[in-house]
């Protein structure tokens, strides 16, 4: 049975994080949100694992 | 036979002898509603050897096109039934359908990617076609008494069957029923007067439906816009019907006014919007609808089953309604008649309730979903929404999130307990429980179809070598049982010449369609019920299996213990 993983699977975190940062600049707030949704759609399907998606999506509900 | 205005029909009020009896007739079977699901009913049960009383409060047949988009497993039902060639020459088939966003098309889709069916996904017809061919049809036959303008106002149950009180022109009278069925429609009277309301969601939004005479050459497909800009940020649905007839579906938002929605000089514009300045089209039909997902909580309420609408509502994305009652009505009427002849016991009928109310939940739940896509209910739903439209064009895996309408398939009764496990191995989706794919044949010599050989009996496929090798005597047997089960041998191309038919059917799988679809070998066998649903399987025939099986498909025997119907899966 998969679960999500919260242990770190990021070779480079630092670099990941820029990127991410990065990848807003200049987005207006609204369009930040479109953008993070595509992220959200996209990697969903890459993971597709229902089970992992379900605990990721409670787990960021929880984060709220 | 030529079409007759069916908006326009009237048809005359006769009082009926019933209504000066005595002492109130009593009749078998009662079919309360004369719309699409109600004559479908009343068709299969005449059919079967049951006299049928069908009542109906109006005169007339539907007005407006209303239920389109008539699914493929409908029309093999009405195949069976003998009307489903002229509803499939009077519609218009199709099977593609593109969705668009904003300015762009985004993708299309082929609902029917394989050859070999005889029926495509989906007729456009409209549902006073469909209602003037059934009432014909059940015109031509015996056994269907069909009385119009008698209205049910009451319903009391009886030790044994139904007491109606039936209001007509001439006042009220009594009838009595051992059966009753009511497909009275979405606001069912029979429904209110026993006091069982559905339960579900009401969706706050408004639809216009648009119906306009046009000459277009645009390709007979389902083109569904989300956000267009000939109506921002709603959604918009094209179809085309007969008669160069075209439907146009507006959604118009909560705050749609329904007096003013529908006046000419508000809908023409949205019209004009879409087809552009200089199109010629007339406006046939207009009107505006919202829509409920609900269901009762049981279809069966003593001796009165509920069917179509009366038992189930969906919203009209996916094409559920109208075609999910005419399989509630091919589900039932086995099952009555089984029932009424002392062949099955009456828990038959609560499998009933177990497979349709299964099916309605599917349908509630695909057409709930498709809602919740079509009509966002927030920002951030709308926002989900928009970016999978986006990512679409490009990204095959949005694709298959995109909900214009999971459009309608037939559900697969794979928990019900009419079913026969498997015991053996079987590849494909032949399982029981599932209904039987189509698939071409030759029957004599002469192309056909497998489902036009299994025409409402219990049947069993038998796939052979050589059907000289065949266990004629036991086959021959089961087909003399007090409910037979008639065999069909399937044999492949290369079987021996020679191996003519002499009293068991058979038919070619000449391309071996029916061997892929149903993963058939020699040995194999299917026993399919009555309704074309898969019952049982297995790789060698055992006369004393198939009996058990047909015996378990009509709840014989006290091995049965249904759960209690009315429990949402």
């Amino acid at each position: 049975m998969s679960r999500l993983r919260i242990d770190l699977n990021l070779a480079a975190p630092d670099d990941f994080y820029e990127a991410l940062i990065d990848a807003h600049r200049g987005l207006t707030p609204e369009q930040s949100q479109a953008m993070n949704a595509a992220l959200v759609l996209l990697l969903a399907n890459h993971v597709g694992d229902m089970q992992v998606l379900r605990e990721a999506l409670e787990r960021a509900r929880a984060a709220v | 036979m030529a079409d007759a205005d069916y908006q326009a029909l009237e048809f005359p009020y006769r009082p009926h002898p019933d209504a000066r009896a005595a002492m109130p007739a009593r009749h078998p079977v009662v079919v309360v509603g004369a719309g699409p699901v109600g004559l479908t009913a009343a068709i299969d049960l005449a059919g079967r050897g049951l006299p049928v009383v069908l009542l109906d409060d109006d005169c007339r047949l539907s007005t407006g096109s209303r239920a389109i988009c008539f699914a493929k497993r409908t029309l093999e039902i009405w195949d069976r039934l003998g009307l489903g060639q002229r509803m499939a020459d009077k519609g218009v088939s199709w099977n593609v359908g593109r969705i668009f966003f904003q300015d762009g098309e985004v993708w299309r889709f082929d609902l029917l990617p394989e050859p070999g069916h005889r029926r495509p996904a989906f007729i456009n017809l409209q549902q006073y076609y469909c209602e003037g061919y059934l009432l014909e049809h059940a015109a031509r036959r015996p056994g269907i008494d069909l009385r119009w303008k008698h209205k049910v106002v009451g319903a009391r149950a009886l030790a044994d069957g139904v007491e109606l009180t039936v209001e007509t022109p001439d006042g009220t009278h009594a009838l009595h029923a051992d059966w009753v069925l009511a497909c009275d429609g979405s606001r069912s009277p029979m429904r209110r007067i026993l006091g069982r309301e559905a339960h579900g969601r009401v969706f706050r939004d408004r639809f216009l439906i648009a119906d306009i005479r046009m000459h277009a050459d645009f390709p007979p497909e389902r083109w569904f816009w989300f956000d267009p800009p000939f109506h921002p940020g709603q959604s918009v649905l094209l179809h085309r019907q007969p008669d160069d007839i075209w439907r146009v579906d507006f959604q118009m938002g909560w705050d749609a006014d329904p007096v003013e929605a529908v006046k000419p000089e508000n809908v023409l514009p949205l019209l004009r919007a879409l087809l552009g300045p200089r199109a010629e089209f007339q406006l046939e039909w207009v009107s505006l609808y919202t829509f409920a997902c609900e269901r009762m909580d049981c279809f069966r309420h003593g001796r009165v089953l509920f069917a179509g609408d009366a038992a189930h509502r969906v919203s009209p994305f996916g094409a559920r309604g109208a075609n999910s009652g005419v399989q509630d009505a091919e589900n039932l009427a086995w099952k009555l008649e089984a029932v009424i002849s002392g062949a099955a016991p009456e828990a038959l009928l609560d499998t009933y309730c177990l497979e349709r109310e299964y099916a309605a939940d599917e349908n509630i739940l695909n057409s709930s979903r498709a809602t919740d896509f079509i009509t966002p209910k927030s920002e951030v739903s709308r926002l989900f929404r928009n970016t999978v439209l986006k990512l679409a064009r490009d990204h095959p895996f949005a694709r298959a999130l995109v909900n214009s309408g999971r459009l309608s398939v037939p559900s697969a009764y794979r928990t019900s307990p009419l079913n026969t496990p498997d015991a053996d191995r079987f590849e494909g989706p032949m399982a029981p429980g599932t209904v039987a794919l189509d698939a071409p044949v030759l029957r004599n010599g002469r192309p056909d179809w497998w489902l036009a050989q299994l025409p409402g009996d219990f049947m069993l496929a038998v796939f052979c070598d050589d059907p000289r090798d065949a266990d004629r005597g036991a086959l021959e047997d089961l087909a003399r049982d007090d409910v037979p089960v008639r065999t069909i041998l399937v044999r492949g191309a290369e079987s021996p010449p020679g191996a003519h038919e002499d009293g068991i059917a058979q038919v070619v799988d000449a391309e071996g369609w029916l061997a892929r679809r149903y993963d058939g070998r020699p040995g194999t066998c299917y026993l399919i019920r009555p309704d074309q649903h898969v019952a049982a399987r297995w790789r060698r025939f055992e006369p004393r299996r198939v009996r058990a099986a047909r015996d378990c498909a009509l709840a014989r025997g006290d091995a049965h213990d249904f759960p209690a119907s009315g429990a949402r899966a």
